[in-house]
């Protein structure tokens, strides 16, 4: 048994959920409490199974794994044959830089499946949206823990598909704009990623897509700088444009704004993750070289992500559209502690994601339930909430004060070293234009604190409107809510003391992840 | 004694060790008081109550327990012999133990290492040790004396080193055994160097994080408590205020809305405030200071129905969060400066060591003085303290009074040798700490003058006295700065609380003008409580702020006979400034102390003011209430709730002073016992640091001089610079409390003969301010606060988040999103395009199917309106599903 999920584990956990797909197609949409039982159940088990997987987590590098996997199968590393003619195979591993990502998606998909019992967006139809759920489940998990270019880009786009339809069907009255947005922007993204992968696999003439054989054949291959810079240009549009990062962010706040609540929180709590998770995981440890050379220009994109997108929150009305502003600023963060090529700075970065998905999502959740009590997220004809809703109330202002990267809750160990990180960059960086992204990425703590804390004066604080004083639908947190909320809650306390929880596993990684750097 | 101190060292007392109960129960308290405390019969104050009182008494232990370790009376001169046996035993077990340093004796009762080679060899060698690397190799060396043993020093220092040459698996094992709940990587630091040590910091570590691995920029950031003088006094004073604050609020917060949330933050800001103050690591400094800054804006907003209130939070926060710009970049700093790491004592070490080059000093001490700015109530970041006084009082005298605010004071003292190295700037000799301390001090006192709402009377002086600790730091008179921040936490407690309790007897006002006078007669106990604290705060002789404002004035050395005898400020040994010393003999602070003798005077005025304002004359507070505006609003709906719950457990007759046109009354015992503690305090805590000449003068015995000054400034750990002492001056002292007494009766017989002419009156109609242009234009300076609030919500606040935030998103929406919507559109117009001419001209599969592609493209866009994207969106799904089916399944 144990020498059958050595070999099949991850398999079984990235396919898991279809599993759960395939019977609930087998079953009629006007049945959907066994919809809802099928999709919980399976996402619970894909859950269940995936921690106990992740248990086995001895921190070895995927390098380290394939070495011992040859002299018989190891946990956390599969290989095997998949599309020969292509040269594609069918790699996975879990390593410290996907753990934490992995363990994010494992716990968000049922926690939104929760919130969905009774929460399912209008025009209805359980089985579809479900279905969608788990689909994207498995593209979530896949696509962290492909071990090639081929199945990682496949992933990649299997996860695009059912975000689009959940937007374009269960969204807001602007879903159809906003969802071929974001599905043409990041396909096009993904069409010069795809570009680069091939070029990348036609330049080392190894005839591999495993990153490990592609790095190493890279680092003693002769491939021209000029080349490899090119081919980072490439993934960098891909990745780039699904951070998002600034300027081809603007798919975000409409996705955002018009997705159905458990859409967002997805989108901001796993998807957005897959852009920065490219980065680490393929282009810093394939293309050092070309790393070093694109690092001065993604610090500044980065930075000004940060202090645009805090901008860009100030003038918001709408407090959904301002929680999705708010991530193109956090994601500054995230890429300005993956451009600074220091160890410190990755594992901040992957602190970053974690946090910013936890955060972020819990943000969505509340802005969800706002929005279902009060029909509205406009701004201005909110406040009070901390009278009506106490509980809600107190629970928005914790994720805010989470968000705005107070010490002491998770948003901080993500902000803090990033900045620091970048204090002194990597050997072949230079520190003068570094410590001037340091210095603006810290005035973007201020800018913040005051979007958020503005967001819950006018939210939270002050009475009631009359238009909405004694609405009876205005009530506390609900039962699902709790449920789906308190994991995460927790996680964000529990990280803000215990930074180590994260940082122990993604340090040896991130210290992988960047050998390379400056070697030549 | 010191011999006793070197035994105690090396079994360290139990309570330094496990400090952290300290912090740990009143988070608890928090988290219980959110879980179970509204269903409780007190409503979740009796957790709160219960938690501090545990708080109270393990923190009397530790300070009985570190005052008893270096003793209850001192006298060097005799304990110099008991000193030397101590010094005897540690040579034998160790072997540094040769090369007797010269001890400089200055002023009495002071010893320090001057700077020859031996001392700085033996700083070079002892590294103290991380908690993250300590424990690989060793294994479970739980409390490893590191001072003591040499070998383990070199141990640790291999450690790190051989942890290149380990296998990536050893290292990893490594890691995973490390948690916060496995604290075996706990060490002690008692550093016993062969001469004179006092107040050796005890520090109680553990691994929070590693990153690097083993590459080389590898670091540990370890998390603990560090026990020493300062941290200790900061100990006792937070329980002791906390402690009084809440008995105090338990009668004044009564029947509030929020009672249940309002104890439940002062617990967590116990807790935030103690962890704080116990950081042994730079990085845990910062999670503390932040907070305490969060608790702050918790309780400034805590009647957050009305937007003052939510606006003071907010505007309080912000103006810190700026400051935090500082001080993250400074703590950043400082991190690479000392070579990777966070924990303090090691920073200090190296700074006082020289190890960290001057550069890195000084843009770290500049950075963390904008922090300190900020949550200090400095100029130009002050602004924020005034506006806190929109919480309710008891708060206001224990965050924004007596502990949070000099949270900046407390950090300059924790990283004393950074700011004492950082801000010696070779050659001009001006400490820029000093001078920031000056402009805050006499700006804040004559802000103080223009108010008529008690509260920001005493919220201004606050920033005037904030200002003077900074001031005696930047002078040098480290040891004058913490006794003021010290005696300063009780008399100014004392007086908020009183301010309170007049309040309370008020209407819930604070405006002087309006709602009181003459209320000594009506509320005796807070009178003279009041009396007190402000006799303190103005520095009246012998009470608690007398001591430590003249030690301030002394630490300037520039009244002739206070300065140190050691000529210059700098000892150059030739690699670089060292060991500064305070030079203050030149005449170099002779404008700080000109500041510091103007506040002296200002502040025995503005208080006198308030005095007769208060409880002189005619009580003006019978008539109607209904206009007083917001000064008061906050307490309105406390007070409505009030009635009710006052008559079930006070007999005292609260209720006719509620309504209209009632007449002032005491205040209850759990608002006058606080307040009777507090002003006990506030007489007799100035005694604790007499200078030895006065105790001579006195015939007390020797050993009482300076007893603060022992327990709270080491000496000689090699992580303190060595200070140089100013000499106490009889005259100095004279002409200081003459200063305040001048101005005492000069605004006494101002009022006296206003009163003489109408016992209601509060100003002359006809006074100066009307005469004069330049004093009316002065007056109007101070009235708008300078223009600094009108610069900072005006012009930066309202220009961020009202053009530039428009602006950019302006950019947003028609540049970024233009370009896409433009690519979008001419996608739908090469889609019609290819659709007229080649796909329905030429009829061919593979142009078909791209023409088709991009057609859909555009016709999407165009869908938007036309409302059938659905027809579309399945032909899409449809064709991108065959692309994957291909990719997949292509075998």
């Amino acid at each position: 048994m144990t020498e059958f999920l050595n070999e099949w584990g991850i398999t079984i956990m990235v396919f898991l959920p279809l599993l759960g797909v395939a019977a609930m197609m087998l079953i009629p949409k006007e049945a959907e409490g066994s919809h809802k039982a099928i999709a919980l159940g399976t996402a619970l088990v894909t859950g269940g199974f995936g921690a106990w997987l992740l248990t086995k987590f001895d921190d070895l590098s995927v390098e380290e794994l394939a070495a011992l996997n040859e002299t018989g199968n190891v946990p956390l590393y599969e290989s095997r044959q998949w599309i020969p003619t292509i040269k594609a195979s069918f790699d996975v591993a879990i390593d410290g830089m996907s753990l934490p990502l992995i363990a994010l998606t494992l716990l968000v998909t049922p926690l939104v499946i929760i919130y969905s019992l009774n929460h399912i967006p209008k025009p209805g139809n359980a089985k579809m949206f479900l279905i969608l759920m788990l689909v994207l489940h498995t593209g979530m998990l896949g696509t962290f823990v492909a071990q090639d270019l081929v199945l990682f880009f496949v992933f990649f786009e299997v996860v695009l598909l059912p975000m689009y339809f959940m937007i374009g069907v269960w969204g807001g009255p602007d879903r159809l704009y906003a969802s071929i947005k974001f599905f043409l922007y990041t396909l096009f993204g993904s069409a010069l990623m795809l570009v680069s992968f091939l070029a990348l696999f036609a330049q080392t003439g190894q005839e591999t897509f495993n990153l490990v054989g592609l790095a190493e054949a890279v680092a003693s291959g002769d491939i021209p700088l000029g080349t490899q810079v090119l081919i980072f240009g490439g993934m960098f549009m891909g990745f780039g444009i699904k951070v998002p990062m600034f300027p081809f962010h603007t798919w975000l706040p409409d996705a955002h704004t018009q997705a159905p609540t458990q859409g967002s929180v997805i989108l901001a709590a796993v998807l957005l993750k897959l852009g920065t998770y490219g980065f680490i995981r393929i282009a810093l440890p394939i293309l050092p070289d070309a790393a070093v050379e694109w690092a001065p220009w993604i610090g500044g994109l980065a930075v000004i992500g940060i202090i645009y997108g805090a901008l860009g929150c100030l003038a918001q009305t709408d407090m959904k559209r301002l929680i999705a502003f708010s991530s193109v600023a956090h994601m500054g963060y995230v890429m300005l502690g993956i451009a600074t090529l220091t160890d410190f700075g990755i594992n901040a970065a992957i602190f970053g994601m974690v946090a910013h998905g936890l955060i972020t999502g819990m943000l969505f959740f509340i802005a969800g339930s706002i929005k279902d009590r009060y029909h509205t997220l406009e701004i201005k004809r909110l406040g009070g909430l901390l009278v009506q809703a106490p509980r809600l109330g107190w629970i928005l202002g914790l994720c805010t004060m989470a968000s705005l990267g107070l010490p002491g809750l998770a948003g901080f160990w993500g902000e803090f070293p990033a900045i620091l990180a970048a204090y002194q960059p990597a050997e072949p960086l230079s520190e003068e234009l570094f410590r001037v992204y340091m210095v603006i990425a810290a005035i973007g703590t201020v800018l913040a604190a005051a979007y958020l804390l503005w967001l819950l004066q006018r939210t939270a604080f002050g009475t009631p409107s009359d238009e909405f004083k004694d609405d009876p639908e205005i009530v506390d947190v609900k039962l699902t809510e709790w449920i789906s909320w308190v994991p995460l809650l927790i996680l964000i306390l529990v990280l803000g003391f215990v930074p180590g929880l994260i940082f122990d596993i993604t340090d040896s990684s991130a210290v992988e992840a960047l050998k390379n750097i400056g070697v030549k | 004694m010191f011999l006793a101190a070197a035994e105690a060292a090396s079994e360290t007392p139990w309570i330094f060790e496990n400090i952290w109960i300290v912090p740990a129960i009143p988070a608890l308290s928090f988290l219980l008081i959110i879980a179970i405390g509204k269903r409780l019969p007190m409503k979740g104050s009796e957790i709160g109550l219960a938690s501090i009182a545990a708080v109270f008494a393990l923190s009397m232990f530790a300070t009985y327990t570190w005052v008893d370790q270096i003793g209850f009376t001192g006298g060097h001169s005799e304990e110099s012999a008991e000193g030397d046996t101590g010094d005897a035993e540690y040579s034998e077990t160790e072997s540094l133990g040769g090369g007797v340093q010269s001890v400089v004796l200055d002023t009495p009762g002071f010893a320090a290492a001057e700077g020859d080679e031996s001392s700085e060899e033996k700083t070079e060698s002892k590294p103290v040790p991380n908690a993250c690397f300590a424990d690989e190799d060793t294994g479970d060396s739980d409390d490893a004396e590191y001072g003591d043993d040499v070998d383990s020093a070199d141990k640790d220092a291999e450690s790190q080193s051989s942890d290149e040459t380990d296998s990536g698996t050893e290292a990893s094992a490594g890691i995973q055994t490390v948690s916060l709940t496995n604290p075996s990587g706990s060490s002690v630091y008692a550093a016993s160097d062969g001469y004179e040590t006092r107040g050796e910091a005890i520090i109680t570590d553990t691994c929070w994080f590693k990153t690097g691995a083993d590459s080389s920029t590898a670091s540990g950031i370890s998390v603990g408590t560090l026990v020493d003088g300062q941290s200790i006094m900061m100990l006792f004073v937070v329980s002791i205020i906390s402690g009084l604050v809440h008995i105090y609020s338990t009668d004044y917060v009564n029947g509030d809305r929020r009672y249940t949330h309002y104890f439940a933050f002062l617990s967590l800001f116990t807790a935030a405030m103690l962890f704080m103050v116990l950081s042994s690591s730079t990085l845990q400094l910062i999670v503390g200071w932040e907070l305490v800054g969060v608790c702050s804006f918790g309780l400034i907003g805590h009647w957050w129905e009305e937007k003052p209130n939510s606006d003071a939070a907010l505007k309080a926060f912000l103006t810190n969060r700026v400051g935090d710009i500082g001080l993250l970049i400074g703590m950043i700093v400082l991190y690479f400066g000392a070579e990777r790491t966070f924990d303090i004592a090691e920073i200090n070490r190296q700074a006082v060591a020289g190890e960290i080059n001057q550069l890195h000093l000084s843009v770290a001490a500049l950075c963390l003085m904008t922090a300190i700015m900020s949550k200090s109530g400095q100029f130009v970041l002050h602004t924020w303290l005034p506006d806190a006084m929109a919480g309710p009082t008891p708060v206001s005298a224990l965050i924004h009074a007596a502990t949070m605010v000099v949270a900046g004071v407390y950090m300059i003292g924790r990283l004393y040798p950074v700011f004492w190295e950082g801000f010696m700037m070779p050659g001009t000799n001006l400490n820029a700490m000093a001078f920031i301390g000056g402009l805050t001090t006499v700006g804040g006192g004559l802000l103080a003058f223009v108010q008529r709402d008690i509260k920001k009377v005493l919220a201004y002086s606050t920033v005037s006295q904030l200002g003077y600790m900074v001031l005696a730091l930047g002078m040098g008179a480290y040891t004058a700065g913490m006794f003021h921040l010290f005696t300063h936490a009780f008399f100014k407690a004392c007086l908020f609380l009183g301010a309170g309790s007049v309040s309370h007897a008020c209407h819930h006002s604070f405006d002087m003008k309006s709602d009181m006078g003459g209320l000594r007669k009506y509320m005796p106990k807070t009178f003279w409580t009041f009396m007190i604290g402000t006799g303190a705060l103005m520095g009246i002789p012998p009470l608690a702020g007398f001591w430590s404002k003249d030690e301030i004035l002394v630490g300037a050395q520039v009244w002739p006979g206070t300065s140190s005898e050691k000529p210059g400020a700098f000892v150059d040994d030739g690699e670089g400034f060292w060991l500064a010393a305070t030079g203050g003999g030149d005449g170099t602070f002779t404008i700080p102390f000109i500041f510091g003798c103007i506040t002296a005077a200002l502040t025995a005025a503005y208080m006198t003011r308030v005095i007769m304002l208060t409880f002189f004359g005619e009580y003006r507070g019978g008539g109607a209430h209904d206009d007083h505006g917001h000064d008061d609003a906050h307490d309105t709906h406390a007070a409505a709730d009030h009635d009710d719950a006052h008559d079930t457990h006070d007999a005292h007759g609260h209720d006719d002073a509620h309504g209209h046109g009632g007449l002032p009354h005491e205040s209850g015992s759990r608002i006058t016992i606080p307040l009777m503690i507090l002003a006990f305090m506030a007489s007799v805590v100035g005694f604790l640091n007499m200078p030895s000449g006065f105790v001579k003068a006195l015939g007390l015995p020797e050993g009482w001089a300076h007893r603060f000054e022992d327990w709270v400034e080491p000496v000689g750990t090699g992580q303190f610079p060595a200070i140089d002492h100013a000499k106490p001056s009889l005259s100095l002292a004279v002409f200081a409390t003459g200063l305040g007494l001048i101005s005492i009766l000069v605004v006494r017989g101002y009022y006296m003969k206003l009163f003489a002419k109408d016992p209601m009156a509060t100003e002359y109609t006809d006074g100066l301010a009307s005469k004069f242009p330049p004093l009316r234009a002065l007056h109007n300076v101070l009235e708008n606060k300078y223009y600094l609030d009108h610069l900072y919500s005006g012009v930066i606040a309202g220009g961020t988040t009202g053009p530039l935030a428009r602006a950019a998103y302006w950019v947003n929406q028609n540049i970024l999103d233009g370009i896409i919507n433009t690519v979008g559109k001419t996608g739908v117009l090469l889609g019609r395009f290819i659709y007229r001419f080649f796909d329905q001209g030429v009829v061919d599969g593979a142009v078909n199917s791209s023409g088709q592609a991009a057609g859909l493209s555009g016709q999407f866009l165009r869908g938007v309106q036309s409302g059938q994207v659905r027809n579309y969106a399945t032909l899409m799904f449809g064709a991108t599903a065959l692309i994957v089916a291909v990719f997949m399944f292509a075998v």
